[in-house]
């Protein structure tokens, strides 16, 4: 048996002579350090979501009509009549939101160990790519049920460009297709959803795993290891703090999607809606353009973002403001390499004031979930009884907004002027399990 | 960092997860303010009496478009020739989807307004409200159908149910500075064919039922869920025993 194997190994790389020299650059012969900590599983993760994403995609669009008339219903076609096309639906739609959490937890894990400094700036260029992509497939994918809250949350995030003098108008209907979202606009949002951004998707990531490879990962110590001290029981030319991705981190990154596994199944079996976070009740209503939701709010995972768009007052007769604000809340992650200018990249060596601040800003971008979601609407009552809501969620989200963007402009000025004080990084990784 | 702690950190994380999932469904079952429903999806006497209260009382102008007579014999446990003859009145084939036999222009008519299909309605509304709403009808001979209701006010739906509950009229709270009232409580006005406690199962019975046909998926979700989580955590385990076996390598070099 194992000669049949081997024998198949030759005849491929005769063959293909380039094929084993790359499977052994990014996998047996890549060197990852050996430190990696929990935050390293959400990149390995992200990649398995993307996948499960495509898988259970393609098999929702052998069943759903993509069409206003029929796309409603044949998502209840899906949920009844399709076998398993309950359970496929499911993972599609709890595999929305476990991506960006998984997503958001990879740029969290990047900032706070500095992997996009130099010379891993284009790694987290494309990163962010990836995320602005994700988010335009994640909104269509939305709209597709077809549920009430598809429809006005279509209306209203594809009317934000509205906002834009001039052209505004004329671009809304363009993007439509339509004076309302309709057919023109479901039938777009399908090809993009299905075919255009998942393709742009899948070649992003494999320039940002490929751009990856080319500097070698960081990892919590911040430290060189590709070009510090040389020679592993491996080989005597590999760093000595790194270890073949293939089979170590293969066989723990297994683990990392054991768990998550196990969080995905307990959502998709026992509460798929998650209380209305994952699958929103208005969404069980067919799209009406004669009835509004009480609120249009979008998924979760926009919440800090649209939060900006309502924070920001209208100034000079237009709303823009708002809009730009929002966008730039996504752009200014694109600087992070340029802004943040501190030479130690791992938070472990890394001055008070930035622990602080990064703390600052993890609070506001939940504070921003909070008012993106209504929790504030609902808390604030709940809370401190009869009070003006919309003041003080006003007061509460403009001064999430400031400390959201403030994080920047701190960065910069700490980083720039030299006012941080950072603690010696070691020449080899410390501790590892 | 030692291997039981990397192992606590999977723990804690996980736990973490798990609790804000809780966190967050606890808090959706608050937000409506109305008592559970106490429904039972397991249960599948209450979803047969559910059905049955369904097809008696409101078929006549509610469908459940989506939801097929045949799934539902399969589904609760009863035979082709029992649904055919205690569910389903319409003349319809036994695969086909429940459709009212109301007429929609008739009903705009008679109703003011088409009545809403009922397959996804405790999916939108939720459980509790919909066994709220049932149980929140009031004598009312300012409103043109003389029902009125304290969940939906101003309801088009006359209560079909009065016959079981008996008719409840509102107590009304002096309104303020001129203020109309408003209604304080409901009582009992004349009694109906069931005792208040025999009423609240049987809409308790009726809004499992509209629950069930939400999603007959639950059913299915329930009975492999268990199994689909014990194999990840065997999965999960041999992952984790795999991964120490390996890693002795990095911990000698």
């Amino acid at each position: 048996m194992s000669n049949v194997w081997s024998n198949l190994g030759d005849w491929i790389t005769e063959r293909t002579p380039g094929m084993l020299p790359m499977y052994r650059k990014h996998m047996t012969e890549y060197y990852a350090p050996k430190n990696f900590n929990l935050w390293y599983y959400f990149g390995s993760l992200a990649l398995l979501v993307l996948v499960a994403q495509i898988i259970t995609g393609i098999f929702l669009t052998m069943n759903y009509n993509p069409s206003a008339a029929g796309a409603f219903d044949s998502v209840q076609y899906i949920m009844r009549d399709v076998e398993w096309g309950w359970l496929i639906r499911y993972m599609h739609s709890t595999g929305a939101s476990l991506f960006f959490i998984v997503v958001f937890l990879h740029m969290f894990r990047g900032i706070i160990y500095g992997s996009f400094k130099r010379p891993r700036e284009l790694v987290w260029l494309l990163g962010m790519l990836i995320f602005l992509v994700l988010m335009a497939e994640a909104f269509m994918g939305y709209v597709l049920p077809w549920g009430n809250m598809s429809f006005w949350g279509a209306k209203v995030i594809i009317s934000l460009f509205g906002t834009i003098p001039v052209i505004g108008t004329h671009l809304v209907e363009w993007i439509m297709g339509d004076f309302l979202p309709g057919d023109a606009t479901l039938n777009r949002f399908f090809a993009l959803h299905v075919v255009a951004l998942p393709i742009v998707l899948l070649l992003l990531v494999v320039l940002h795993i490929a751009a990856l490879h080319e500097v070698g990962s960081n990892n919590p110590d911040g430290v060189d290891v590709k070009h510090g001290v040389k020679g592993n029981r491996w080989s005597p030319l590999a760093p000595a703090d790194g270890i073949p991705f293939h089979p170590y981190y293969t066989v723990k990154d297994l683990v990392g999607v054991g768990f998550l596994l196990l969080i995905a199944a307990f959502i998709i079996f026992f509460a798929p809606t998650l209380g209305g976070w994952f699958l929103e009740p208005d969404n069980s209503i067919a799209a009406n353009n004669l009835v509004t939701p009480a609120q249009i709010k979008p998924v979760w995972y926009f919440s800090p973002f649209y939060a900006i768009v309502r924070m920001v007052p209208s100034f000079m007769d237009t709303a823009v403001w708002g809009v730009i604000a929002m966008f730039g809340s996504i752009f200014v992650l694109f600087a992070m390499p340029w802004l943040d200018r501190s030479p130690v990249k791992s938070i472990r060596y890394r001055g008070r004031g930035y622990k602080i601040a990064l703390t600052v800003f993890v609070i506001a971008f939940l504070g921003l979930c909070a008012v993106g979601t209504d929790t504030t609407a609902e808390v604030i009552p709940a809370w401190f009884g009869d009070v003006d809501v919309t003041f003080w969620e006003n007061l509460f989200g403009r001064l999430m907004t400031l400390l959201y963007f403030g994080f920047f402009v701190f960065l910069w000025a700490y980083t720039y002027f030299g006012w941080e004080t950072t603690k010696p990084v070691p020449d080899r990784v410390t501790t590892h399990d | 960092m030692t291997k039981r702690q990397g192992l606590l950190r999977y723990f804690v994380l996980a736990a973490l997860m798990c609790a804000l999932g809780f966190a967050s469904m606890a808090q959706a079952a608050e937000e409506g303010g109305f008592p559970s429903a106490g429904t039972n999806l397991r249960d599948q006497a209450s979803l047969q009496r559910g059905a049955r209260l369904f097809f008696n009382y409101c078929v006549g102008c509610h469908s459940l478009k989506y939801m097929r007579y045949s799934r539902i014999g399969e589904d609760l446990g009863l035979t082709e020739a029992e649904v055919m003859t205690n569910l389903n009145f319409t003349g319809a084939k036994y695969g086909e989807p429940v459709v009212s036999a109301m007429p929609a222009d008739l009903a705009v008519t008679w109703f003011g307004k088409d009545p809403p299909d009922l397959s996804l309605e405790v999916e939108a509304k939720g459980a509790d409200w919909v066994n709220a709403y049932l149980n929140s009808f009031y004598l009312d001979p300012s409103v043109p159908l003389g029902w009125n209701n304290t969940v939906l006010p101003n309801a088009a739906m006359p209560f079909p149910l009065w016959e079981l509950q008996g008719m409840q009229r509102a107590v009304m709270a002096p309104g303020k500075d001129g203020q109309p009232g408003t209604v304080e409580k409901l009582e009992l006005a004349q009694p109906g064919k069931l005792t208040p406690a025999q009423f609240q199962q049987a809409t308790r019975d009726l809004t499992n039922f509209l629950e069930y046909a939400s999603e007959p998926a639950a059913l299915q979700r329930h009975r492999y869920g268990v199994w689909v989580l014990l194999f990840l955590a065997a999965f999960t385990l041999l992952a984790y025993a795999l991964k120490r076996e390996y890693w002795k390598d990095v911990h000698e070099a």
